[in-house]
This record gives C-alpha cells, sequence and structure tokens, in this order.
C-alpha cells in the first residue's frame, strides 16, 4: 500500500508541473498586449510598463516562466492587480467559504443520492424507483445557475424562508477559527451565529450538490443491483435474514466500492460548479473571487486561482485513488 | 419450384423471422434497439423540436428577438391576468418577446453544439487516432497532453480560456471545443487500439494501405459507435456550458438572444418577472435532457457494454 501512495504521489509532480506550464502560457493567448488589455486603450505609456514589468512580460518567455516556477515554488502567486494584495492571502481569505460550501453539497448529494438509489434498487421498477430515475436524469441535465435561481424565487421571494444571498447576515458575529463559519460557530458555542450560517448554507449547497446527488443516485442503484444479483445474495436470503439485514449488512458494503469512487471525483467537480453557485448567491468564495478577477482582467489572480483550483482538484483525484485502492486491494494489484 | 410457390401451397412452413434478423446489418440492428427505448425516442423528439425550432426561427417567431419597445415592458406570460396574446410568454425589461427570444435562443444553442462538437471531434480523433496508431512517444506527448487538459474542472478551463481570449459567443465555442478534445482523443485511442490488432488491419496493411488510409478508411469507421454516442452527449454539455459562460457574461453578449444570457439579464429581474428567468432556463434544461435521453439510449444500442 505504501508503494502505490508513493508512486502516486509521484505521479502528481508531473501533472502540477504540466499545469504549471499551460497555465502560465495561457497568458500568451491574450490578442495583442496583456497589459494593454488589462489597463485599457487610454492607459500612459508609465502604467503600461509598470504592468509588463510586473507581470514580467518584458523579459524573454523561459525567463518569464522560471520565474513563474520559482515563486510557485516559494508559494508566491504574485500579486493582484485590483488590490495589490498578495493573491495566497487573498485565496486564503475565500478558500474555507468554498470548502464550507463544497463539504454541505456533498453531504446533501452522498445523503440524499446514495438513499434514492439504494430504495431504487430495493424496489426496482416500482413508482419510487421510477420517479428517482426520472428525478436523476432531470437532475444531471440541470442548468444549476437556473435551478439557483428558481429556488430564489421559491424560497426566498415569495416564501421567505430563507436568505437570499450571502454567508451570514450583518448583524451576525463569529470569531474565526478554521473559516468555515458552521464549524467555528459551533466550537465558539455561537448557536444564533450557527442558525444563521446553516440557513445561508441550504440553498447554495442544494444547488451545487444537484448533478453530483443525481450522478450518486444512478451509481449507487445500478452498483446495488448488480451485487443483489450475486449468489452470496441469494445464499443470505435463503438462510432465512431478514432483507433489511441483506440488503444493508450484505449488500451494501460491496455496493459501495463504485459509489466511493463516484463521490471522489464529484468533490473536484463541485469546484467548478461553485464557480457558478458562489456567483448567483454571492457567496464570497474562490469561485466569485476568480470570477472578478476575470471580469477585471486581473490576469494575475486568475493565473493564481486557477493554478490553486487544478492543484486541489488534481490532489483530490489522486487521494481518491488512495482511498479506492485501500477499499478495493484488486486495484493495487492492477 | 421456389419456395415462395411451395409455400403458397402450404406444403412447407413460412420462412420464420429468425433467418431475416441474422441478415441485418449491425446499424440496422442498433437502430431496431434505438426504437424500442422510451426514454431515447423522448430524447429524440425533444431535439426534433428543438431543431425545428432552429431552422425555421424567422417564421415560428411573433416578433423581432432583439426589437425593444417601451410601451411593453415586463408583460406577464398569456395565463396571467394581465397578459396578452400579442406576448404569449411575457417580455422582458426592455419590452423584448421572450417566446420570439426562446425560438430564435434554440438556433444559438443547436450552432454552439455543432461548432463545439465539431471543434472537439476533429482534434480529439485526430489526436486519438494518432496517439492508438502509432503508439510509443507519440502516443506519450498526446496523451499527457490530455491528461493535462483533464486537471482541470470543465467549466473552469472554459472560462479561463474565454478570460484570456475574450468574452464573445466565438470565443465560448471554441473554448468549450478545446475542454472537451481529450474526451474524444481517450475514446478514439482506446478504440483504435483496440482495432489496430485486428485481422482486416493487418490485412490491410498487407495489401499496401498506408498508415493514413488504415486509419482514416479503415480503422475509424469501425470506431463509430462510441463516437457517436459521445458526440451526443457532447451536444449536451456544449449547450449547457456555452449557457454557462453566456450567464457569466462570458459567451454571448446583449442583445443576442441566447438562453444563458437572458438568464444573465432575467436575474436582475427576480423579484418583478419570474417569467424572465423560468423559460429560459426552462429551454435549456430540455435541450440539455434531450440530448442526454438520445445519448444514453444510443449508448444502450449500439454498445450495451459501456451501459451502467
Amino acid at each position: 500500500m505504501l508503494s502505490f501512495i508513493l508512486r502516486r504521489t509521484l505521479a502528481l509532480i508531473p501533472t502540477v508541473f504540466g499545469i504549471s506550464v499551460l497555465v502560465f502560457f495561457m497568458i500568451h493567448l491574450v490578442p495583442g498586449d496583456p497589459a494593454e488589455m488589462m489597463l485599457g486603450e487610454r492607459a500612459s505609456e508609465q502604467a503600461l510598463k509598470e504592468v509588463r514589468e510586473q507581470l514580467g512580460l518584458d523579459k524573454p518567455l523561459y525567463v518569464q516562466y522560471g520565474r513563474f516556477l520559482a515563486r510557485l515554488a516559494k508559494g508566491d502567486l504574485g500579486r493582484a492587480l485590483r488590490t495589490n494584495e498578495k493573491i495566497t492571502t487573498e485565496i486564503a481569505d475565500r478558500f474555507p467559504a468554498t470548502v464550507e460550501l463544497s463539504i454541505a453539497a456533498m453531504i446533501f448529494a452522498v445523503t440524499l443520492g446514495m438513499l434514492a438509489g439504494i430504495l431504487s434498487a430495493t424496489r426496482q421498477y416500482s413508482v419510487f424507483d421510477y420517479s428517482s430515475m426520472i428525478f436523476s436524469l432531470v437532475g444531471v441535465s440541470m442548468p444549476i445557475f437556473w435551478l439557483g435561481l428558481i429556488l430564489m424565487i421559491i424560497f426566498s421571494v415569495h416564501l421567505g424562508w430563507l436568505p437570499l444571498s450571502g454567508r451570514l447576515s450583518y448583524h451576525i458575529h463569529i470569531e474565526s477559527i478554521t473559516g468555515l463559519y458552521i464549524l467555528d460557530s459551533l466550537l465558539t458555542l455561537n448557536w444564533p451565529a450557527l442558525k444563521d450560517a446553516v440557513w445561508h448554507i441550504i440553498m447554495p449547497a442544494f444547488t451545487l450538490s444537484t448533478i453530483p446527488m443525481a450522478i450518486i443516485a444512478r451509481i449507487t442503484r445500478s452498483s446495488m443491483l448488480e451485487v443483489l444479483r450475486q449468489d452470496y445474495i441469494r445464499t443470505a436470503k435463503a438462510k432465512g435474514l431478514a432483507p433489511r439485514v441483506v440488503h444493508y449488512k450484505h449488500a451494501l458494503k460491496n455496493a459501495l466500492i463504485p459509489v466511493i469512487t463516484v463521490i471522489g471525483l464529484q468533490f473536484g467537480i463541485l469546484l467548478g460548479g461553485a464557480i457558478l453557485t458562489e456567483t448567483i448567491f454571492a457567496w464570497p468564495g474562490i469561485g466569485l473571487w476568480l470570477l472578478n478577477a476575470v471580469y477585471a482582467r486581473d490576469f494575475n489572480a486568475v493565473q493564481g486561482g486557477t493554478m490553486l483550483i487544478a492543484t486541489t482538484f488534481v490532489t483530490i483525484n489522486m487521494l481518491v485513488d488512495i482511498l479506492y485502492a485501500w477499499i478495493n486491494p484488486r486495484i493495487k494489484v492492477s | 419450384m421456389s419456395a415462395a410457390a411451395t409455400t403458397l401451397k402450404g406444403t412447407q412452413p413460412a420462412p420464420t423471422n429468425e433467418g431475416l434478423e441474422k441478415s441485418r446489418s449491425p446499424l440496422v440492428e442498433a437502430l431496431l434497439r434505438l426504437r424500442k427505448n422510451k426514454t431515447a425516442i423522448a430524447g429524440l423528439i425533444i431535439i426534433l423540436i428543438f431543431l425545428c425550432m432552429a431552422l425555421f426561427a424567422p417564421w415560428l417567431a411573433p416578433h423581432d428577438p432583439i426589437k425593444q419597445s417601451l410601451y411593453s415592458k415586463l408583460k406577464p406570460p398569456i395565463w396571467d391576468a394581465k397578459g396578452t396574446w400579442e406576448y404569449v410568454l411575457g417580455t422582458d425589461d426592455f419590452g423584448r418577446d421572450l417566446l420570439s427570444r426562446i425560438i430564435y435562443g434554440a438556433r444559438i444553442s443547436m450552432v454552439v453544439g455543432v461548432v463545439s462538437v465539431s471543434i472537439s471531434l476533429f482534434f480529439g480523433t485526430i489526436a486519438g487516432a494518432f496517439a492508438g496508431f502509432y503508439g510509443g512517444k507519440i502516443d506519450n506527448v498526446i496523451m499527457r497532453f490530455m491528461d493535462l487538459l483533464l486537471a482541470f474542472p470543465s467549466i473552469l478551463l472554459a472560462i479561463v480560456i474565454v478570460a484570456f481570449l475574450g468574452p464573445s459567443l466565438r470565443n465560448a465555442m471554441i473554448a468549450i471545443g478545446v475542454v472537451s478534445i481529450p474526451r474524444y482523443a481517450r475514446l478514439v485511442r482506446g478504440s483504435v487500439l483496440e482495432e489496430y490488432s485486428k485481422d482486416y488491419v493487418q490485412a490491410a496493411r498487407a495489401l499496401g494501405a498506408r498508415d493514413g488510409r488504415l486509419i482514416f478508411l479503415h480503422i475509424l469507421p469501425n470506431c463509430l459507435a462510441p463516437l457517436i454516442v459521445q458526440t451526443t452527449l457532447g451536444f449536451a454539455s456544449a449547450i449547457l456550458e456555452a449557457a454557462a459562460l453566456s450567464f457569466l457574461g462570458l459567451g454571448a453578449q446583449p442583445p443576442t438572444p441566447e438562453w444563458g444570457a437572458m438568464l444573465a439579464n432575467g436575474r436582475a429581474l427576480i423579484l418583478r418577472a419570474w417569467w424572465a428567468v423560468t423559460f429560459p432556463g426552462l429551454m435549456i434544461l430540455f435541450s440539455v435532457l434531450g440530448f442526454n435521453l438520445l445519448g444514453d439510449g444510443l449508448r444502450d444500442a449500439l454498445d450495451p457494454r459501456l451501459r451502467d
């Protein structure tokens, strides 16, 4: 197992290196002068020169990349041109919001998706099975940015049950420990803040969870159905065990193996979906920050943010691989 | 005496369907399987409706999709007490007819699907075919680059490409096309590897067929089944991603009647005009659903091994 983990971790190095090359060269996709694109046509020559120097655009390409890589190795992503703040600081401030949203979305997706999948498989061809499969078909086709708006109209505008946007009400304050508001309010026993944070996260998390939930429901159903056809399940039933015991104690454990891989892969996909969800709900995470950098043509921040999200994405995928190998030892052999 | 004549006289049993089924081509077999798949047929019907909307938009749309009317701002749909037959699905804050914009939106979404999928299909197929056929270093270089593109969440990569190229529908289509290339490359590479060792390829090679002829005339036609499935599903994701980019202001620009851009405009109106948000979103949902349903059905019909 240790050698597998080591091999998989080492394989990450060339990938991250490749990401850095791609992210670095993206700025050269800009038609014309990136500095002029960032500052506009009316920018003074002095200002343009400063930006070119800051981005290193006045140096040969290999020097530019060498400097970019050297900065990356030190964990320095440069400064955001809009705010002149360190990009790492800006990202660190916003990353917990995205992590909290992704975790909450995953909790929704896993619990509801698996429940729907298990119940569908154990009640195959029932009304519940058909309706949950229709839901999962619609779910994978759902434009989540639209679903978010519809949920807003229903639950905020008409019913007034949930807050329209944001992460916390203005009058609520939380002592930041981890940056995850729900966890922080639990740690500081701040109940009003906990309630407010939970209320704010429900709608964006549910919106973000839709596609993973539908995928998890489909995979759980098909995996569970496959296991339920196995001989050992028939034996368990023949022994006279209660269906509940057969389903949840014997079948579920083996059915979960492919589901776990899918769950892990969805975590990475959530990072992409978070950009849209954060925009709709004004959720102050990394996705919204990156998009604002795009609008402001702050290419430095776009490069930094992309580098970080892509690295997180491949790292999560690596951890999923390791987890999968740990659960299913046949993987290591192959 | 012919078999038919014997049958007429009742002296021999009529030929059974079994014999006929055996002579059917794989394509006919697949189409028959597809016809039995109700969800796939539902998907096909949805797609045909959108295709008709796209093709006949100028005749179907009751109004000019970008013509503004200050007197008709935020008119509700027909079933609302204040609705009128002139604007069946209501109007937006510029007084533009939503129904006409939605109909023309189908045209844009179909074009987005065709262009983006063509880009990814063309480059992905060539890259995958070369990687699978030549193997070795070429395979390694191509596939590692594909892995690299897959190291980004697809919508993030599309956003970043558009950010650098500049926001426009054309650049959004390019970005979506580029982002999807690895899916096709991986698929074609796998199929080419599988086909390469088969006898018919070796026979063609022995007859002196050159590499290009082997790849494009012999091997690729036999890899079509998974490609057709991926292309259909690719339409769904292209429409969804293009709508997402336009929603974020990075794709189609106003006043283009693109569904995602219409949603972005309607977002500011959710407190006053729910219809401006609801209908464009429903169009995105149904068009994506149509292609997903058909793609799933085609997968079951063409390659049952790929089923969940």
